[in-house]
């Protein structure tokens, strides 16, 4: 039977295997042999997918309330869209203590650019870049946060949608889906607007409650209540809590 | 006051033999020199005034503020040199950042002024700085409640209805001692503190100024901000106004 070589002396590099040098940032993120475990790597109460997308004079940003606890659902009301300024509206995914970190790293933003009083607004092109450098900094210390973020808004009048991941991944899409969601939901979002790029706003928010729907039936870390947040020339709009329709008729046909 | 130190005033950290220490006194000076500001609490607010001197007529208009925002709703004006009270305003808004990244709350003015002027005191104690050379009015509007505090270059403050610092503080204070602050709405209040800017101008020596005005109370949501455009205008108008007919009355006497 094959057998893995042992290492050429204790702790010391094993022939065909990877080999860490210890004593180096990255080592010392490992899970060692010893009894310390790092809780600081991976998220804890986690949110799941953010649904977002263009529609033909704004954007929408839709995302459920619920905080899992692993598999727990343990917080049943944790808003993660949200406006940030008259231009800006976001939306968050992943670990939501590292999320309300970030949201006051913005908010104190938002106050230091207001100070400023030179009559300029944040925009959501500057957010999404600035964003981008915070994952990507924290990423490079090992140490990210654990976020999706999608940034949404009106800039020069023209609609804008990002997203930066915990990686500092970041794009710009008129369809943006974070998490389970990303896979479920957006062959579904891009069908429809394949066939009509410019729906109007009361369509783009039916195709996210459509959305929201599909995935509270998917998602096992999803919940029937939810928030969507529209950006368009009438404003900020931040809805809420939203049920979804449930129908469990089809269960009673399972045996 | 403006005997000669004598040797005594060379450093921020030593005293005269009659208990003075005149760096700090000097400091006072500085401020004197510079355009009057003056700030009014009234029931729902706290107006801030300032008379920025223009040195030339080729700066730009709004150039060199001397009001500014520290947070959301914090405002602080200045007289004395502006290099200086940059930097309060700095460590102003550090602080005030500071204690919302750690409560999670806006910091109430209480603590900012006691920060603040713990910050102006520690440079009137070492012989390597000198003191800044500014005294700085703050002001808030928290809980429904209208603040503010004036803080000296010596690092005292005191809270205040009415005050004022700079050139034509003497002539200011006693104008504003003429109002009936506990009375007066902000609205109102816009008026008054532009008026007076307006009457404490000494126009033989400063040719030009501009009348900067802001606000923190109800009428702002309780947000710190400059004086909307048409408002400021009607202040103005009525001010020069007021001046005319004072005038007026001046040659009639005569």
């Amino acid at each position: 039977m094959f057998q893995e070589a042992p290492p050429l002396w204790k702790n010391g590099p094993a022939p065909g295997s990877f080999y860490n040098f210890p004593n180096t940032t990255f080592s010392l993120l490992q899970n060692s042999s010893s009894d310390a475990f790092k809780h600081s790597q991976s998220p804890v109460t986690t949110a799941t997918s953010i649904i977002a997308l263009v529609y033909d004079k704004g954007v929408i940003i839709g995302g459920d309330l619920l905080g899992s606890y692993g598999s727990l659902a343990r917080y049943r009301n944790c808003p993660r869209v949200l406006k940030v300024n008259e231009n800006i509206i976001l939306g968050a995914g992943g670990d939501y203590g590292d999320f309300q970190y970030v949201k006051a790293l913005i908010d104190q933003k938002i106050i230091d650019e207001e100070c400023l009083d030179d009559g300029v607004k944040l925009k959501p092109k500057s957010l999404h870049c600035w964003l981008t450098r915070i994952m990507y900094n924290r990423r490079s210390k090992f140490d990210p946060f654990w976020n999706n973020f999608v940034v949404g808004g009106l800039q020069d009048g023209a609609p804008f949608l990002g997203t930066v991941d915990k990686l500092g991944t970041a794009y710009e899409d008129k369809i943006i889906c974070t998490g389970y969601g990303a896979h479920i939901v957006t062959p579904m979002i891009r069908g429809v607007l394949d066939k009509n790029p410019n729906i109007k706003r009361a369509e783009a928010r039916a195709l996210v409650i459509k959305a929201m729907e599909i995935l509270f039936y998917r998602d096992a870390r999803s919940f029937p209540k939810f928030q969507i947040a529209t950006l368009d020339e009438d404003g900020v709009q931040v809805e809420g809590p939203i049920d979804v329709s449930q129908n469990w008729q089809m269960a009673t046909l399972i045996r | 006051m403006s005997s000669i130190g004598t040797g005594y005033d060379l450093s921020a950290s030593q005293f005269s033999p009659d208990g003075r220490v005149f760096q700090v006194e000097y400091a006072m000076k500085a401020v004197e020199n510079s355009g009057t500001v003056i700030g009014l609490k009234g029931t729902d607010g706290v107006v801030l005034a300032a008379e920025k001197l223009v040195m030339s007529k080729l700066h730009e208009p709004g150039t060199n503020r001397r009001i500014f925002n520290i947070d959301t709703h914090i405002g602080m004006c200045f007289s004395g040199l502006i290099a200086d009270a940059r930097q309060l305003v700095d460590i102003a808004r550090k602080e005030a950042s500071n204690y919302r990244s750690q409560y999670g709350v806006s910091i109430p003015l209480k603590y900012l002024n006691d920060r603040v002027s713990m910050y102006m005191h520690a440079y009137t104690l070492y012989s390597a700085v000198r003191p800044y050379g500014c005294s700085v009015i703050l002001a808030s509007y928290e809980d429904d409640q209208p603040l503010m505090y004036l803080i000296d270059p010596s690092g005292v403050n005191y809270g205040f209805n009415g005050c004022a610092t700079g050139k034509a503080k003497q002539s200011a204070k006693t104008e504003i001692e003429k109002l009936k602050l506990g009375e007066l709405s902000c609205k109102e209040l816009v008026r008054e503190a532009a008026k007076i800017i307006y009457l404490v101008h000494d126009e033989l020596k400063d040719k030009n100024f501009e009348l900067e005005l802001s606000w923190v109370g109800k009428d702002s949501n309780g947000r710190h901000e400059r004086i909307p455009e048409h408002i400021l205008a009607d202040a103005e108008k009525a001010a020069k106004q007021a001046m005319e007919a004072d005038s007026d009355s001046d040659t009639d006497d005569l």
